[in-house]
Parts: C-alpha cells; sequence; structure tokens
C-alpha cells in the first residue's frame, strides 16, 4: 500500500513490569509500522500500553521494575532493542525524539529555555556556543514564540503551558529527527491553545518532513492530524488502519463502541443516552482469558472467551484483531 | 413558563494578593467579574471557558463556598448573599456540588457507606437505620452494588468514584447540583457511562445542574442553555442549538472552531487565536478579549462592552454587534 520506506517496524513488542503484586503485561505483542513522513495516531484508554510502547521506542522503560521481555523494533532496518546504551544514547534526542504531556516537569526550572534548547543542540552536534545560541534562536523562532531573543534567557515558570509546550518542541526538533514521539502532547493545553500547538505540528511536520507518533486517547485529536491509526486495548493492537478507514468502518466492537460513545461535537442535543461501552477495563493483574475485550464486547461467544484472535488483515491495509468483526 | 430557580446579578468574586511589611492587598485577581446568568428549575446551565476564565469560582460563589465580594445571588426569589452560614445551612440540603477529581474528593480512611452517609448525619435527616436504607437505594440508583458499602475509595476505580460522589450529592435530595467537570478525569469509554447516569437522574429526580466544563462536545449533549466565559466575564450565553449553529461573539467563534472533531473527512475553517489568556491580575482595559480578538477596533480598549439581547434568551457583550 504505503511505498514510503518503512522508518519503524515494531514486531510483537512485549514489555512487562514485575511488580509485588505480580507481572503487569502493559505491552503484550504490539505490532506497527511508521513510514518515513508518516503521521501515525496510536489511541487508547489509561492502561492499554500506548505510552509503554512510546517508551520502549526510545528504550526508557525503567529497569527494573519494568523489561522489555521480546519483540523487535526496527529503526532505519536496526533493531533498537540490540543497540547498547551509548549507541542508544545517539539515536534518542537526535533521530528519535520525545514530547511529554506535562512540559513543566519535563524543563529544568532553574536554567533557562535558551540553555535547555541549546544544551540539546550541542550534545549532538559539534558546534561551538555561539552557533549554538544562533540556532536555538532560529528553533524559538520556529516554533512561533514571539520576541526569540528576549525569551532565550526566560526561564519556564515564566512562560505559559503553550509556550513551555512550544519550548519542547523546539526541543525536540533541533537535531532534526527522524521520528518524533508526541506523547498526550496537547492533553493538559485549553482548546484554544491545543489548536494552536497542533497547528504548529502540522506546519512542521510539512516542512520538516519528520514521521510522527501521536499518542493520545482523542479521537479527535487523531482525526485531524494522522494518516494511520492504531487502536491499543489491554496491551494490544485491536485494529490498524488508515483513519479514514477507521473513522468510516470501524470492524472492531471497541473501536466502533468507542466512536459511538463520544457525543457529537456538530450534532443537535437529543435526550437520548449515549451507547456507551459497559464495564471497564480489564486489571491488568487478571486479563480475561481468550479475547481481552469479550467480557465488555456485545458480541462475544464461546470461542472468544477461550482462545485468543490473532490479528488479520481483512481489507488491504485494515488489520483488525477480532472473531467477529463487524461488516464493513 | 419555566421558573428560575436561581439566579446571580453582578457577582464578583476578587481574590486579594497580599504583599509588603504590612500585608497590605497590593493587587487582585479578578476571577469573576460581575457576571450575571439564571438557571430554571431542571434544566442545565453549562458554564464553558479556558482555564483561568473562572468558571469554577462562579459556580463555588454561587453556592457561597465562597463568599461574593460583591453581586447578589438569588436562590427560588430570596436573597442569599448574606446569609452567615449559620443561616445558610437548611439551605445547603438543597444544593450540593460534585467535584473533578475522583481521587482527591473523598476522604481516604472512610468506607463509601460512611462517605455517601455523611450528609444525612450533618443535617440529621433520619434514624439511624433509615439513614442506611437511605444509603443503600442510593447506591443502586448511581449504579454501585450496596454491598460495597464497606469498601474503601482505592479499592474502585475513577468512574465508580465519580458514582460515589454522585450518590453522596443526591442522597439529602437536592434541587441544585453544581458539576465540575466530573468527567473530564476519566477514559473515554466511562465518561459515556457517568454522562448517561447524570442527565438519566435528571430526569428521574427533576434535577437543576450547573455544569461546569471545558469539552464542548460534552456540552453541546448535555446542556439547555450554555453561558460562555472569558477571564472573568460571561461573553456570550444562548440557547444549545442557537449558541453552537449561530456564535456571535468573536471568542464563541474562535473556541468553537478550535474544537477538533472525530472525522478525518470534515474539514473545518478553523480560526487560530494568537498568544495566551492574560492574566486575571491585570486584564486589559475595555472588552477583556480585545488583545486576542481579530476583529479589536479602538473603542474596544476604551469601553467595556455591555451585554446585549441580540434574539431572545440569547445575549453577546461585544462592540461589533452595537456598531453597526
Amino acid at each position: 500500500m504505503d511505498n514510503r520506506e518503512v522508518l519503524v517496524d515494531i514486531k510483537n513488542l512485549r514489555t512487562f513490569f514485575y511488580t509485588e503484586d505480580g507481572v503487569v503485561p502493559a505491552v503484550d505483542g504490539i505490532d506497527l509500522t511508521i513510514h518515513r513522513g508518516e503521521v501515525v495516531g496510536l489511541v487508547g484508554e489509561s492502561g492499554c500500553g500506548k505510552s509503554v510502547t512510546a517508551l520502549s521506542i526510545i528504550r526508557l522503560i525503567p529497569n527494573p521494575p519494568g523489561k522489555i521481555i521480546g519483540g523487535e523494533i526496527f529503526f532505519h532496518g536496526e533493531d533498537l532493542l540490540k543497540k547498547n546504551e551509548e549507541d542508544m544514547r545517539v539515536i534518542r534526542g537526535d533521530k528519535i525524539s520525545m514530547i511529554f504531556q506535562e512540559p513543566m516537569t519535563s524543563l529544568n526550572p532553574v536554567y533557562t529555555i535558551g540553555d535547555q534548547i541549546s544544551e540539546a543542540i550541542t550534545l549532538h552536534q559539534k558546534i561551538d556556543a555561539a552557533e549554538a545560541k544562533k540556532r536555538t534562536i532560529e528553533m524559538i523562532r520556529l516554533v512561533g514564540i514571539p520576541e526569540p531573543e528576549r525569551r532565550f534567557s526566560q526561564y519556564p515558570h515564566e512562560m505559559s503551558g503553550g509556550m513551555r509546550q512550544r519550548v519542547m518542541i523546539a526541543m525536540a526538533l533541533s537535531s532534526n529527527p527522524d521520528l518524533l514521539i508526541s506523547d498526550e502532547a496537547t492533553t493538559a493545553l485549553d482548546v484554544t491553545i491545543q489548536a494552536q500547538i497542533l497547528d504548529l505540528m502540522r506546519g512542521l511536520q510539512k516542512k520538516l518532513g519528520m514521521a510522527i507518533l501521536i499518542i493520545t486517547h482523542n479521537l479527535a485529536v487523531v482525526a485531524e492530524m494522522a494518516e494511520t491509526i492504531a487502536i491499543a486495548y489491554a496491551g494490544k493492537i485491536v485494529e490498524n488502519a488508515s483513519a479514514k478507514e477507521i473513522f468510516k468502518s470501524p470492524r472492531h466492537p471497541y473501536t466502533y463502541g468507542l466512536l459511538q460513545s463520544i457525543p457529537k461535537f456538530t450534532e443537535k442535543k437529543t435526550n437520548e443516552p449515549l451507547p456507551a461501552i459497559e464495564g471497564m477495563v480489564p486489571s491488568p493483574y487478571h486479563m480475561p482469558k481468550g479475547c481481552r475485550f469479550n467480557p465488555r464486547c456485545p458480541f462475544a461467544t464461546e470461542k472468544c472467551r477461550e482462545e485468543e484472535p490473532e490479528i488479520l488483515e481483512l481489507t488491504p491495509g485494515h488489520l483488525v484483531r477480532c472473531f467477529h468483526p463487524i461488516e464493513s | 413558563m419555566a421558573t428560575r430557580l436561581v439566579e446571580v446579578q453582578k457577582l464578583k468574586k476578587w481574590f486579594p494578593i497580599k504583599g509588603g511589611v504590612f500585608s497590605t492587598t497590593v493587587a487582585s485577581v479578578k476571577a469573576v467579574d460581575e457576571v450575571s446568568f439564571f438557571i430554571n428549575q431542571g434544566e442545565t446551565l453549562s458554564l464553558v471557558g479556558e482555564s483561568g476564565s473562572g468558571k469554577t469560582t462562579a459556580g463555588r460563589t454561587l453556592l457561597k463556598l465562597l463568599q461574593p465580594t460583591s453581586g447578589k445571588i438569588i436562590y427560588k426569589g430570596k436573597d442569599i448573599t448574606k446569609l452567615t452560614p449559620n443561616q445558610m445551612r437548611p439551605l445547603r440540603r438543597n444544593m450540593q456540588i460534585m467535584f473533578q477529581d475522583p481521587y482527591g474528593s473523598l476522604n481516604p480512611r472512610m468506607p463509601v457507606g460512611d462517605i455517601i452517609q455523611e450528609p444525612l448525619d450533618v443535617h440529621g435527616i433520619g434514624t439511624r437505620k433509615e439513614r442506611k436504607q437511605a444509603v443503600a437505594t442510593m447506591m443502586e440508583t448511581v449504579g454501585l452494588r450496596s454491598e460495597y458499602e464497606k469498601r474503601y475509595p482505592h479499592e474502585f476505580s475513577g468512574g465508580q468514584r465519580q458514582r460515589i460522589g454522585v450518590a453522596r450529592a443526591l442522597i439529602i435530595n437536592p434541587e441544585l447540583l453544581v458539576l465540575d467537570e466530573p468527567i473530564s478525569a476519566l477514559d473515554v469509554s466511562i465518561q459515556s457511562q457517568i454522562i448517561n447516569l447524570l442527565q438519566e437522574l435528571q430526569q428521574r429526580l427533576n434535577l437543576t445542574y450547573l455544569f461546569i466544563a471545558h469539552d464542548l462536545a460534552v456540552v453541546r449533549h448535555m446542556s439547555d442553555r450554555v453561558a460562555v466565559m472569558y477571564l472573568g466575564k460571561i461573553v456570550e450565553t444562548a440557547e444549545n442549538d442557537e449558541l453552537f449553529d449561530h456564535p456571535l461573539h468573536p471568542y464563541t467563534q474562535a473556541l468553537l472552531s478550535a474544537v477538533p472533531v472525530p472525522d478525518p473527512e470534515v474539514k473545518r475553517e478553523r480560526i487560530i487565536l494568537q498568544g495566551d489568556i492574560p492574566s486575571p491580575v491585570n486584564p486589559p482595559s475595555g472588552c477583556h478579549f480585545r488583545t486576542r480578538c481579530p476583529y479589536a477596533m479602538p473603542v474596544c480598549k476604551e469601553q467595556e462592552p455591555l451585554a446585549i439581547e441580540v434574539a431572545p434568551g440569547h445575549t453577546v457583550a461585544c462592540h461589533l454587534l452595537t456598531k453597526k
């Protein structure tokens, strides 16, 4: 389908956490492909393993208690899980950058933002301080912060949440990465600020051509941003298709249920109840047998309670993990 | 004809900022600045706005959990602004609040049965046996099994905790319930469950809601009327469909256009506002929105726009509508 070069190819990734209360299979067999310059959305609720997948890609899983116990993560054709820590450090922040939900805790409060962005630059590029400052100011301008020279010497607390997220983006993009991972980067922001940041990310993606992995729980955000969407549930990808396909003809009952259950901003008020998904996400210590969605699924059968479905390509480019996919 | 349950007139809540050697008031945070609105019996009024717009403060001041700086609060025709906490107590039975954070708003050391029962104890309602019975009934009403009354909050998920919050608020049969971001901390698949519960209870118990939220899709689904706040002021109020279909204030228009829509094939015209919401300590002169408004005119700097009624029930505070 996609004839662009494959940038990231995650195969059967399994990341478990070994806690005092038992083993948490946070990521349990996730497959995901990201092409060069592609914007991919990874969507799911809390505990579905979306953030752990991201941290696994950049190998920042806290160990202990976490451990990547299986699978492969190919980046430019090389398996990141086979790299030593030194090589990883070169890739991280240079070829792959990540931005997080809470920009205040990701920025160091006692250094100016200029210092922090130029640190990211000098760490990966052999340039002198004057050159680094020049590049930093360029980056600050690129992410749409007014008066970059003045902002250079300001501290994070002097900036608003939206501005801080712009600083994080400037830092992440300073090394011209091939992949930007955005983990709920706009979740904590107000809608008008979120619109600014999404607009900025879209513009920068077009300009710089990097691939973006957008991790979020917000279906509307990926609808606006992503070309391809993967839906995660309880540590597995349950559906993976183009954004159009996901929203037009969802095949997995979980995806279908989620799309049905969100109130539609463009529809008039009714007094009808929303078609909610019953029950709740399973406890990671007691994953249900068979398909992990079966206790909440209106179409579950005996087979779903016993056997675990494989993810299958039902139509070209549309992968679904379900014994009884919804007719398209 | 709808009856007015509660009304606020020119409600103001300023928080002093103390400073200097003698701890004098050096400035004020103008969280709510001369806000007027009303809620009819049995309806849902939503108060929407971004962080720092004053919507939560407005909700709390309405309940007199915060003493207003000036202005009037009229509950069922009676001015309650000046009532002392003791005089307020019998009225508190009629007005309750439910909070955003299902983790921070429940006492972790109390079994949930006791948490739900506490308002009955405070107001001295019923005998011990009747209270126990009421708790069991209320738990079933909000979709919790009554056997769970001995369990502690940490044994429940976020969605279940919000059900506990609803049960605690409703146990004394209030008329007015202030819902302060009741679903924003919940997962998507759980949000719809709580929305459905709140709507079902409203119809069944004839409740009046003040719904404070920033998620506009939920607001559209829940509300009868909507008031939009910006920096301590209400800029526009209208009936649900009227507001969403014909927004007139430039801020409302920008806010609505900024909402992402879960449909990749819908391409919307987007108004991207520049800059951030200014500080409520030192809001811009004239119209508070003028620093980010794409249509700002000289008059916006000098005069504060007054709210005018452009259609029945639709009021807007903007100079664009008066300078024609």
